[in-house]
């Protein structure tokens, strides 16, 4: 099952290459990584998408954990979260396919931010899955490029990940 | 007082209390080893190889429980030491390794000996540190003992660019006292109610098993234990890392488990109901086909660390807590609960577990013209009363050595379980010698082994160190020829190792002294007079039978109760 494990961490040098170099050495799976520092500057919040089995997901969150750079971690699938990745994708969109691709950002409510005549380039964020449909939903010949940030997400509720 | 960078880094070890340092210098810590010219207290023990001085310190921990310090160059002096490093990583010994980097301006530009070190050594270290600032080092230096020691020990590694050592460069020194890190809290005691829980299932029992490992001689806690297994009166079997923690000699103990365990200890694991394991991590050498691994039984795990527990095998009462606390905790609920364990069940489990035992399944020829490995181990047992400091290095010998010597106290069997290290048993023996300098210390070794650091030989001239090294010499890589025979039809691909330099004369061209025995008959009498010369090293060279091998084994993948007792027999 796919997981999404939120991580506040040390910014610290290093801290990010210990975190990939556990998935490697273990074998894990890692779908997507994202990065930043958080208001405290000491602080990074890292999202991580995996999937495994429940055995699993616990080994890489106890191993996560034992990590001395991570601070807190939390496995947001187990409760509710939100999950919002953002994209950037160009597009064909020559005379005929403009208006019909610009219906189309408008109904996954997109943003079409750079234009030239033969292209447009939209914005769109969502969950992966909102990202995906409309990847899915652009006729594959009209996708010039793709750029996905890969998901970050926070928990449900006024309760946060904090210190 | 204001100090040099080299100069802190010697202040903070000798605040920190460190009393010897294992390394060989080179550019990158030139300005260290000036700071160490200048002092007396803190005493440098000067290795032949890198990969030894980690080894050496690596011993000195297992030996003393303090952590071992080690100090090398950049590049060669780093990369060397790794295989030290990944070795006290896979048995968790705390130690601490300074190593020397090219100057931070020049980080990243291929510079003469530089090395990733950071990145070379991160999956095998607890933590490690680059110091980019000088005001950084001795809080750095704080910090990797303090992680290095607590918790689930281990190896710590601090790289140290030549510039932040700088003689012309001084800062004011404070050492500080405490160190808190929000991101690293180890867990100081377990949980009560999991613990009344475990003891609740413990004494409804009828055929439980202690499963003890390294953890427990980790954490000095052989007394809880063993005061714990004799009020229960349950049996316990120890892995290869927990030997002597409950004493071999005791009369609960079933020896060793797992591939090379007792047919006893084994069979009680494949039957158990109940079993506790405590500092152990259910390696696959233990558990054999983990789906095969105790099928009845309801598992209790204590462990320091939360992600040894339900790693390989699924427990059911995980109690996540220093070892001796747990185990003492444990010891009080027992104590003034009610509940007494079931005598009648346990009885019938102590019956079933003599019928075993009558297998005698560590049995060999005693009357062989030929020297059996395992004669060797119980010989050198006799000499030295059971109360030597054993190292040993990776193969038939260090098997033997765990089987025969039968450890009556912790912190006496020094081998390198987890990683499996050949060339660990000398250079680890100089660590235990520095800290133990009136105690027997012995090496039990193979012809191959000893020979992936031979070198060492100088250095234990050098710090006149009495190390007694019994070599087992069978000709081959023992464990190889074993494997070889039993799954690969006796094709002994380069597995032999009949061509070896002359033992004795090598030990005498290094300057100690050489034996070789020969005959079953004579070996008493050498083995006695090498541990009559109290201050000299001696090296003895012991013919052994070549065709002998480990037994029982448990072939890797099988389960407990499929084990080969004796050569030619079937699977029982």
């Amino acid at each position: 099952m796919r997981h999404i494990i939120s991580i506040l961490m040390e910014n610290e040098s290093g801290a990010l290459a210990r975190v990939a170099n556990l998935f490697t050495a273990r074998g894990y799976n890692i779908e997507s990584l994202t990065v930043a520092p958080t208001e405290d500057l000491s602080l990074s919040r890292m999202t991580l998408v995996t999937s495994g089995s429940d055995e699993i997901i616990e080994q890489i969150t106890k191993q996560l954990n034992k990590l001395v750079d991570v601070v807190k971690l939390v496995d947001l699938t187990e409760g509710g979260h939100i999950e919002r990745e953002m994209m950037l994708i160009k597009l064909r969109a020559e005379r005929t396919q403009r208006e019909e691709i610009k219906r189309l950002v408008d109904i996954f409510r997109g943003k079409i931010i750079d234009v030239t005549d033969t292209s447009y380039t939209v914005e769109l964020t969502g969950a992966a899955s909102k990202l995906n449909a409309f990847i899915e939903a652009v006729n594959e010949e009209l996708i010039i490029e793709v750029v996905r940030t890969g998901p970050s997400g926070i928990g449900r509720g006024p309760k946060g990940l904090s210190l | 007082m204001e100090l040099s960078g080299g100069e802190i880094i010697v202040q903070c070890l000798r605040d920190e209390g460190v009393e010897h340092v294992f390394g060989y210098p080179g550019g990158a810590v030139l300005h260290i080893y000036d700071a160490l010219f200048k002092q007396k207290e803190l005493k440098h023990i000067l290795v032949r190889h890198e990969q030894a001085a980690g080894h050496a310190a690596d011993g000195y921990a297992r030996a003393t429980g303090k952590p071992g310090v080690v100090l090398v160059t950049s590049g060669p002096g780093a990369t060397n030491v790794v295989t030290g490093v990944a070795t006290a990583f896979m048995d968790s010994i705390p130690m601490v390794v300074l190593t020397g980097q090219v100057p931070t301006p020049v980080i990243g530009s291929d510079a003469f000996q530089e090395v990733d070190t950071v990145g070379i050594t991160r999956p095998c270290v607890k933590h490690n540190f680059l110091v980019k600032r000088l005001e950084d080092l001795a809080d750095t230096i704080k910090k990797a003992f303090y992680i290095a020691t607590t918790g689930r020990p281990g190896p710590v590694v601090i790289d140290i660019p030549k510039d932040i050592t700088d003689p012309g460069i001084k800062i004011p020194y404070h050492y500080p006292n405490k160190v808190k890190m929000r991101s690293y809290n180890p867990v100081v005691k377990g949980h009560l109610g999991q613990i009344k829980k475990a003891v609740k299932i413990l004494m409804e029992a009828e055929r439980p098993v202690f499963y003890t490992g390294g953890g427990v001689v980790l954490d000095d806690a052989a007394k809880p234990l063993t005061d714990l297994v004799d009020t229960l009166g349950f049996p316990i079997t120890q892995t290869l890392m927990g030997l002597g923690a409950y004493p071999g000699s005791g009369k609960n103990f079933l020896g060793m488990l797992g591939m090379h365990g007792t047919y006893e200890a084994n069979m009680a694991m494949h039957e158990t109901d109940v079993l506790i394991a405590v500092g152990a991590r259910f390696d696959d050498r233990v558990t054999g086909h983990v789906k095969q691994f105790c099928p009845d039984a309801t598992i209790i795990h204590v462990d320091i660390d939360p992600s040894s527990i339900s790693k390989n095998v699924r427990v059911d009462v995980p109690i996540v807590g220093p070892v001796k606390q747990v185990l003492k905790d444990m010891l009080k609920v027992v104590n003034e609960g009610d509940k007494k364990p079931k005598q009648q069940a346990l009885k019938k489990w102590w019956k079933q577990i003599d019928k075993w035992r009558a297998m005698d399944c560590m049995k060999y020829d005693k009357k062989s013209e030929l020297i059996k490995p395992q004669q060797a181990v119980e010989m050198l047992h006799k000499v030295t009363k059971g109360d030597a400091y054993v190292t040993s290095d990776v193969g038939q010998h260090q098997m033997f050595a765990a089987q025969f010597y039968r450890f009556d106290k912790p912190r006496r069997w020094i081998n390198s379980g987890g990683l499996g290290t050949m060339g660990f048993g000398l250079p680890a023996a100089i660590g235990v010698q520095m800290a133990h300098p009136k105690a027997d210390v012995a090496v039990v070794t193979g012809e191959s082994s000893i020979q992936m650091c031979i070198q060492e030989l100088a250095t234990c001239l050098q710090y006149d160190l009495p190390i007694k090294i019994i070599l087992l010499n069978n000709g081959y890589m023992g464990m190889v020829r074993q494997w070889q025979e039993f799954f690969y039809d006796s094709r002994y691909s380069q597995s032999g190792m009949s061509v070896t330099p002359d033992f004795v004369k090598l030990t005498e061209s290094y300057g100690h002294i050489g034996m070789r025995v020969e005959k079953s008959e004579d070996l008493e009498g050498a083995m006695k007079e090498a541990f009559s010369h109290k201050d000299r090293l001696v090296f003895l060279d012991v013919v052994v039978d070549p065709a002998e091998n480990v037994y029982p084994m448990i072939a890797a993948g099988k389960g407990h109760h499929e084990m080969y007792l004796s050569p030619g027999s079937e699977l029982v």
